[in-house]
């Protein structure tokens, strides 16, 4: 078995769904999350992260408000995942509803060491 | 986790009344603003921990610190609700101001506020309606569009519009003056009326958007008869009139997925829950002498949910109520239903006298159900090419698929050899019950 990290990808939409469609939203989700979890796969949910921070670089060590705030694929969270090989892993990403608004997963193997 | 359906909606509703009465309803904008994060948050944190024990508790408590941050940050900037500015200004008062105004009974107060004040006399009722479903139930513009059949642009207008004389109204409804509530609530009471046939009678073709209408304006009734002073026979008659219609919309559609008429529904569908409930508002609406439309529509209602088949309705006193209600509240509509009603007690051809005799019979000119009422008592008194000339009219002013294809089959029924079968099956059905 290996691990791979899913970075969750996605930028705000224009105009902010209704209730609704954010309790439609939300469900698909918990119920992704929980069948991973049962099938063995998640080895851990992870965390969303928020979408505002600083971005520090350079030599100059310049902060910057970020992490790019333009970008339409700002990572919104992650989860560590068991899988066999990639393949797999990209076939377990499938069932991800982010799609269903425009974002992405990146599918990472996490090195072994 | 399952999430209780229409959970965020609901909540929205809440929060949106109890932040707007804190920030001020001239901040409604921002309360909408706090209420849309929350729900961002919540999408963000349950995606990975999974839904708390109490969702809308943890809902509450996060629009809630929300509002101190923007409380405790914009004081001097903005002015809020400017009853409670001292209460705000100092942070010895601000928490348990704003832990008060998040209580559950406050809530409550808070939604009924936003209730009687979306009802401003300066909004027109179409307006009125649109804006409970938008602050109150939590329905973004394109959901109310989609449901009222209307095109995005011009509900956003309305509702635009609807949130500016809102927001200039400078505070919220104050519920606990005793005479302006009662002078106020007739209008809430139309509000959730428009509210209810919008979801009963409408156009949408989609039953699952109608039936969420009328459980909206069920929910709101009943959160009206839970205040003292709304506690009145005719918010009583109003939920009563709302359940026993309500009753019966499981049995609107047949088998197939096609409209039933109500003569032809299986009444073994009808919600008995939902009647008994009924009954029991309608019981509770009769212990005044005030008698509202509501009280009539209700009784009408109750008259069709006593008998277990068509056949064993109470048509004299259908009738009966119809003459009432065409003195307290005239309209072709009701004049049309009274005509039906004469037709099923005294035969299709007194039906069709009393449909030549409705006044303002030119407001019904697009309603398909004018020309289908024609036309199933041309039917019923043999006249077959006439009866199928109404249907068609009647089709051609359908207002979605559904009612095209009940309409449809009517057209097909006024066919000699396809329509025989179901009348003899129809009077054996009679003739075996005597």
């Amino acid at each position: 078995m290996s691990e791979f990290v899913f970075l969750y990808r996605n930028e705000l939409p224009a105009a902010p769904p209704s209730p609704e469609q954010m309790q439609q939203t939300m469900q698909k989700w918990m119920t992704w999350m929980k069948d991973m979890g049962e099938k063995g796969q998640l080895k851990s949910p992870g965390h969303p992260l928020e979408r505002t921070g600083k971005v520090v670089k350079g030599k100059q060590k310049s902060v910057t408000d970020g992490p790019f705030t333009e970008s339409k694929d700002i990572v919104g969270g992650y989860s560590l995942v068991e899988a066999k090989d990639i393949a797999q892993a990209v076939e377990i990403s499938l069932g991800c509803p982010i799609f269903e608004n425009g974002g992405m997963v990146e599918v990472r193997p996490v090195m072994k060491m | 986790m399952q999430l209780d359906e229409h959970l965020f909606r609901r909540e929205a509703g809440r929060m949106v009344a109890t932040l707007a009465r804190i920030f001020g309803v001239h901040n409604l904008a921002l309360a909408e603003d706090v209420v849309q994060d929350a729900f961002c948050r919540a999408l963000e944190v349950w995606k990975f921990r999974g839904a708390p024990e109490n969702p809308s508790a943890w809902l509450m408590a996060t629009a809630k610190n929300r509002a101190l941050d923007i409380l405790r940050r914009e004081r001097t900037a903005l002015i809020f609700a400017p009853e409670l500015t001292r209460w705000l200004e100092s942070e010895w008062t601000l928490r348990p101001t704003v832990d008060e105004f998040f209580l559950p009974n406050a809530i409550k107060d808070d939604q009924l506020r936003m209730m009687f004040s979306c009802c401003h006399p300066r909004l027109p009722e179409e307006a009125q309606v649109a804006l409970v479903l938008h602050i109150l139930c939590g329905f973004s513009v394109d959901e109310i569009a989609g449901a009222f059949v209307s095109n995005h642009s011009a509900i956003e207008k309305r509702i635009s519009r609807s949130k500016k004389v809102l927001a200039g109204s400078k505070r919220l409804f104050e519920i606990a003056d005793a005479a302006d509530f009662s002078a106020r609530l007739p209008s809430v009471h139309r509000a959730l009326y428009l509210l209810f046939n919008e979801g009963y009678h409408g156009a949408s073709a989609e039953s699952a958007v109608r039936a969420e209408l009328c459980q909206e304006a069920v929910r709101l009734s009943a959160m009206l008869f839970d205040h003292p002073l709304a506690a009145v026979p005719a918010t009583y008659a109003l939920s009563a009139m709302m359940c026993l219609h309500a009753a019966r919309l499981p049995a609107r559609l047949d088998a197939s997925g096609n409209l039933s008429a109500l003569a032809d529904q299986d009444r073994s569908k009808w919600d008995p829950t939902l009647i008994a409930e009924g009954r029991r508002l309608l019981d509770l609406s009769a212990t005044g002498d005030e008698l509202t439309e509501y009280h009539i529509e209700a009784a009408i209602a109750a008259v069709h949910a006593s008998a277990p088949r068509v056949e064993e309705t109470d048509w004299a006193q259908i009738v009966a109520l119809y003459d009432t209600l065409m003195k307290l509240r005239p309209s072709p509509v009701v004049a049309l239903n009274r005509a039906i009603a004469i037709a099923h007690r005294e035969g299709p051809e007194r039906g069709l006298e009393e449909i030549r005799a409705i006044a303002n019979v030119e407001r019904l000119s697009s309603y398909p159900f004018y020309f289908a009422a024609l036309g199933e008592l041309e039917l019923r008194s043999g006249h077959r090419e006439i009866a199928r000339t109404h249907f068609r009219e009647a089709l051609a002013h359908a207002r979605n698929s559904m009612e095209r294809r009940f309409l449809e089959q009517r057209v097909t029924a006024c066919e000699p050899i396809t329509a025989a079968p179901s009348r003899t099956s129809h009077k054996r059905k009679v003739k075996q019950m005597h």
